[in-house]
């Protein structure tokens, strides 16, 4: 908890006054933590070369976008918040639905308008649920996302008229992005929007967690009356990160469906809250980047059980989540030892590593 | 140098991946099947039965070596639409078999045209889906066909009031409409219609309001699986001493589910494509077989879809040379009849879709196991939701 | 209309004994089990092998059932779960989801994956009216059972020296220690114990919930609500939350089945927002 304990000493002091040299201390120290590291230069050089690279692998590659920047939603509010959700799937599908029916029935055409739009629908709903996980423990807010995706699903799933109800949600074409790049059979334009669409979002949480507003929300998150006792009110910071998770995760679930031109009940299930939150794992919290990583081992590992036994894949999945907890998700070294261990060095900014409380 | 680094990096992310070692001369067939969830056990014998189809007739056909790739999709449709998608463009697989469920099916079908793959429906009984893509042919029943039959049935066997009861998705609305069709111009009446969601069904309070509408018969249509629930309740609720019989499509007395049903189900009459029981020599031996090679698992009405549809696809090759061009298979497909497990069954060449014999059954014991005996037949079935138009 | 008032208790008794185990684990030790079905599956699995396949007496497969998913339980939170109390909340639930998958998986393995059923003798079939109400006798059967235990337990907290040390080591670890009792003892009994009960009722249920290798991921959401309605520091509480859904859920699915799921999930989260200890808490327990 090292990295935690300085931001918050330094935001302390930070009167309304500042006195001139504090003043710079605190926007240099900011502006480090900001600063790119070669490993995540690397890292996104790496993943822009998989266009040309991988081009056979444009279909898997795009789930592991949208999948990476699902886990970077629930990091914002797990990793730099501490709120442990079930029910994450809930924006996830609000998103979903959006999109499809935008495109279903041209109200807007253009998926780019349409994404942002889902993006807006998904932060309304998850600012009006923000409320909800504002109080309680940990149980509580498991119990309460939850219980209101497990909600959102049987709405979705009563309103057939308009969702489709246990069929999916069919009959949804997309039209070009921008007008000019349509989708295509192999996905090449699919990726190459995801991709880009992850890489707009990824700088500007980045760009947040590095800020003034992302420190007290790990203040609030190490000790939550500390920070209240120096002034970070814990309420409108958790329903503003709450929200931009649900910004998040919609757009992921318009991604989703822009690209595969349909949706179904499943976006808003349990399971998909569970894995999210095993993708996340995987890759570790509060690095922003545990959920991009956890997304491709998670996409590649399922890949590879699911084909080696199709029907115990769930097996070897619930083995890795049991193993993980046991050994110690700080101490999961292994194959992800040095990405991690870079993240430490390289990542100036990153948070606290554990999600609840220890 | 960079090429250096790469190279292995594409490499290793490649065998991750499982890249096809793209033999010449191998038919791929991607199989799209439940696997694992709620309809499970349809995806392990539709799977189970095609790789009997491959035992029995060798995996070569027209100097082609067949190979299965199976994926899973849980029943979920946007699982389906990606794996199709993958077996399509990474796995080239020339065919698809599968669809546990109409919305997999479904979710597919724009693919199946985009890509021109011939792609079977061994299981889902939708009528629409087949109107979906000219790509699509069906090797399973529609539920419009086993429904329609039982509609006229119940009508012409003293059966005046009857209470339906079906999952609420489209296969369950489907059966609820053709039946209601059929009993109702038969003379029938329906008096409560009751849709139960299709996810973790708790039957019991549907079945107390069908016993208080005091109905001859129930028709339900509840997916494969779902059977053995809805029978034990129907009995608890004392339905079956209250007089009322159970009617419908096959799909409630599974063959797979019917002995651990136990007495309750005896006497239930049922339309059908396929029983267990059927009394020819080539249903013996398929029995026979498919019970040695899987524990002793008594195959049903699922089973002999993947089994038809292995057989589609190795006569189409035959007749196209090995010649796996999507729209020459699909033109060898149209009009093909064979003699199945479940008797003689042919591809309507208009619609791709079956036609086939629908027996009336009723549950008996027999040997000491239950089973669906059949006892009236109406030939060469065709879908009568497409006939009608 | 009584007819589903009798469902209705019946159903929601079958649901407590498949909770109250949740309901101790989660309230002594804090800890957040959501592999409690996974126990249910195996009682019930444990009774199918007995009745169907041994041609054992229907009771002895109800027996079989707790002593099976009692000695599993034993076994997992002696070599497990015991790793697990310390760490966070998060890792509580990854853990057990992860057990979850594994349970299923293996049951499916080694069982097959369509739906079974325990074979009940022909007495417990059918229905017997009284007083002009229809009721089926198994779900009576249930009744009488699950009423019982609700009694025993009740008792058993209440009335015994094990009883005190529970509550003692609920309400204050630091200080029961203190005292001398073995918490750790405690928490491995009481671990064991609820599997069981969640077992008996995994076999009890598997007649009318059904019993397949997905059971744990079916009920694990009603056997949670069931927890957090009622809240974990009485047994009371659970038991009339159980009630209170069983009832909801038959009685909803009957008059406005067009609401489906709709009400128990809104009672559940009015619940949470109103008295995030549940309904039936303590006044400000934990």
């Amino acid at each position: 908890m090292k990295t935690d304990a300085t931001p918050p000493a330094a935001m302390s002091e930070s009167a309304p006054i500042l006195p001139a040299p504090l003043d710079t201390a605190i926007a240099a120290q900011l502006a480090a933590r900001g600063r790119w590291s070669p490993f995540e230069i690397l890292f996104w050089l790496g993943a822009v070369s998989t266009i040309w690279l991988l081009p056979d692998h444009h279909l898997i590659l795009t789930e592991i976008v949208i999948w990476g920047l699902f886990a970077l939603s629930l990091d914002l509010i797990l990793g730099y918040a501490g709120i442990v959700s079930l029910g994450h799937a809930a924006f996830f599908g609000v998103g979903a639905y959006t999109a499809g029916l935008l495109a279903r029935h041209a109200l807007i055409g253009e998926p780019v308008v349409a994404l942002l739009v889902a993006g807006l629908a998904g932060g309304a709903f998850g600012f009006l649920t923000s409320f909800l996980v504002l109080r309680g423990t940990d149980l509580t807010r498991l119990m309460v996302t939850l219980g209101v995706a497990l909600l959102l699903r049987e709405v979705a799933n009563r309103m057939a008229w308009l969702t489709g109800g246990a069929d999916g949600l069919q009959g949804i074409t997309m039209q070009p992005v921008l007008g000019l790049f349509r989708f295509d059979l192999y996905g090449h334009t699919a990726y190459v929007y995801s991709l880009v669409v992850l890489f707009v979002l990824f700088l500007l949480a980045r760009r947040i967690v590095g800020s003034p507003f992302g420190l007290s929300l790990l203040a609030i998150k190490g000790n939550p009356l500390r920070a209240g006792a120096i002034g970070i009110g814990a309420g409108p910071r958790i329903v503003a990160v709450y929200t931009l998770a649900a910004v998040y995760a919609a757009i992921a679930g318009a991604l989703l469906t822009q690209t595969t031109a349909f949706t179904s009940l499943e976006s808003l299930s349990f399971d998909r809250s569970a894995d999210v939150l095993l993708v996340l794992i995987i890759g570790g919290t509060g690095h922003l980047y545990g959920g991009l990583i956890g997304a491709v081992v998670f996409r590649f590992a399922q890949d590879w059980l699911s084909a080696a036994t199709p029907q115990y894949w769930q097996f070897w999945i619930g083995l890795i989540l049991v193993v993980i907890v046991l050994v110690g998700r700080d101490r999961i070294g292994g194959w992800l030892a040095p990405l991690r261990r870079a993240g430490d060095r390289l990542v100036p900014w990153r948070g606290g590593r554990d999600g609840g409380r220890p | 140098m960079l090429e250096r680094v790469l190279t292995p990096l594409a490499i290793l992310l490649g065998l991750l991946a499982g890249v096809p070692a793209s033999a010449q001369g191998t038919v791929k067939i991607g199989v799209i099947e439940a696997m694992t969830g709620q309809q499970q056990s349809t995806g392990v014998q539709t799977v189970a039965a095609m790789r009997l189809y491959m035992a029995k007739h060798g995996d070569t056909v027209a100097g082609k070596k067949i190979e299965l790739v199976v994926k899973d999709d849980g029943a979920v449709a946007d699982n389906s639409k990606r794996l199709a998608q993958e077996l399509i463009v990474r796995d080239k697989a020339a065919v698809l078999i599968g669809f546990a469920v109409t919305p997999t099916a479904l979710a597919v079908a724009p693919l199946s045209t985009e890509a021109k793959i011939p792609t079977i429906v061994a299981n889902a009984g939708t009528s629409i889906i087949t109107e979906r893509s000219p790509y699509i042919l069906r090797t399973s029943f529609t539920l419009a066909q086993s429904s329609v039959i039982i509609g006229e049935w119940a009508a012409q066997n003293g059966i005046k009031k009857v209470v339906t009861l079906v999952s609420d998705y489209a296969p369950g609305l489907d059966s609820e409409k053709t039946f209601t069709e059929a009993f109702t111009k038969g003379g029938g009446q329906v008096v409560e219609a009751l849709r139960v969601p299709l996810m973790a069904p708790d039957f019991a309070p549907f079945l107390q309001r069908a016993r208080d509408a005091a109905p001859d018969a129930v028709f339900v249509f509840v997916p494969a699986g779902q059977g053995g629930t809805f029978t034990k309740q129907f009995v608890e609720r004392g339905l079956d001493k209250a007089g009322i019989r159970i009617i419908g499509p096959g799909d409630v007395t599974d063959d797979d589910l019917l002995n651990a049903m136990g007495d309750a189900v005896l006497g239930s009459v049922t339309a059908h494509m396929y029983s267990a029981d059927h009394p020819s020599a080539m249903n013996k031996e398929y029995v026979e077989a498919f019970k040695k090679a899987n524990n002793g698992m008594r195959p049903n009405f699922m089973s002999v879809g993947g089994w038809d549809a292995m057989h589609l696809v190795y006569e189409a090759l035959k007749k196209t040379g090995g010649d796996t061009n999507g729209d020459k298979l699909v033109a060898a497909m149209k009009g093909m009849a064979w003699e199945s497990p479940r008797g003689p069954i042919s591809i309507d060449p208009e619609t791709r879709d079956i036609v086939q014999n629908i027996y009336i059954r009723k549950v008996e014991r027999k040997n000491g196991e239950l089973y669906n005996v059949e006892f009236a037949t109406f030939e060469a079935v065709k879908d009568p939701v497409k006939a009608k138009r | 209309m009584l007819t589903i008032l009798f469902d209705g208790i019946a159903y929601g008794m079958l649901l407590f004994v498949l909770a109250a185990g949740l309901a101790v684990t989660l309230g002594l030790m804090n800890f957040v089990n959501l592999a409690h079905g996974a126990f249910a599956m195996a009682g019930g699995y444990a009774a199918l092998v007995l009745v169907n396949r041994l041609g054992l007496p229907f009771v002895v497969g109800l027996v079989g059932a707790f002593v099976f998913a009692a000695a599993l339980g034993a076994l997992l939170e002696r070599t497990l779960y015991v790793h697990v109390y310390a760490k966070s909340h998060l890792d509580q639930v990854l853990f057990t989801i992860g057990l979850v998958f594994m349970a299923v998986a293996t049951v499916d393995y080694t069982m097959g994956s369509s739906q079974q059923f325990i074979a009940i003798p022909p007495a417990l079939q059918g229905q017997v009216t009284v007083l002009g109400v229809g009721m089926s006798k198994y779900r009576l059967m249930i009744i009488a059972v699950c009423g019982l235990i609700t009694l025993l337990l009740q008792l058993g907290l209440t009335r015994t020296r094990f009883g005190s040390r529970l509550r003692a080591a609920v309400d204050d670890q630091r200080v029961a220690r203190g005292l001398g009792i073995n918490v750790g003892a405690v928490f491995g009994f009481t671990f064991a114990f609820g599997s069981g009960l969640a077992g008996l009722g995994g076999a009890l249920g598997a007649e009318i919930l059904g019993l397949d290798p997905i059971f744990p991921l079916k009920y694990m959401i009603y056997v949670l609500i069931v927890v957090t309605v009622g809240g974990t520091s009485s047994i009371t509480g659970p038991f009339l939350a159980a009630l209170l859904l069983g009832i909801a859920d038959v009685a909803g699915k009957y008059y406005v089945p067009q609401l489906g799921a709709f009400v128990i999930y809104t009672i559940m989260i009015v619940v949470l927002i109103l008295r995030p200890h549940g309904l039936f808490a303590r006044g400000g327990a934990r």
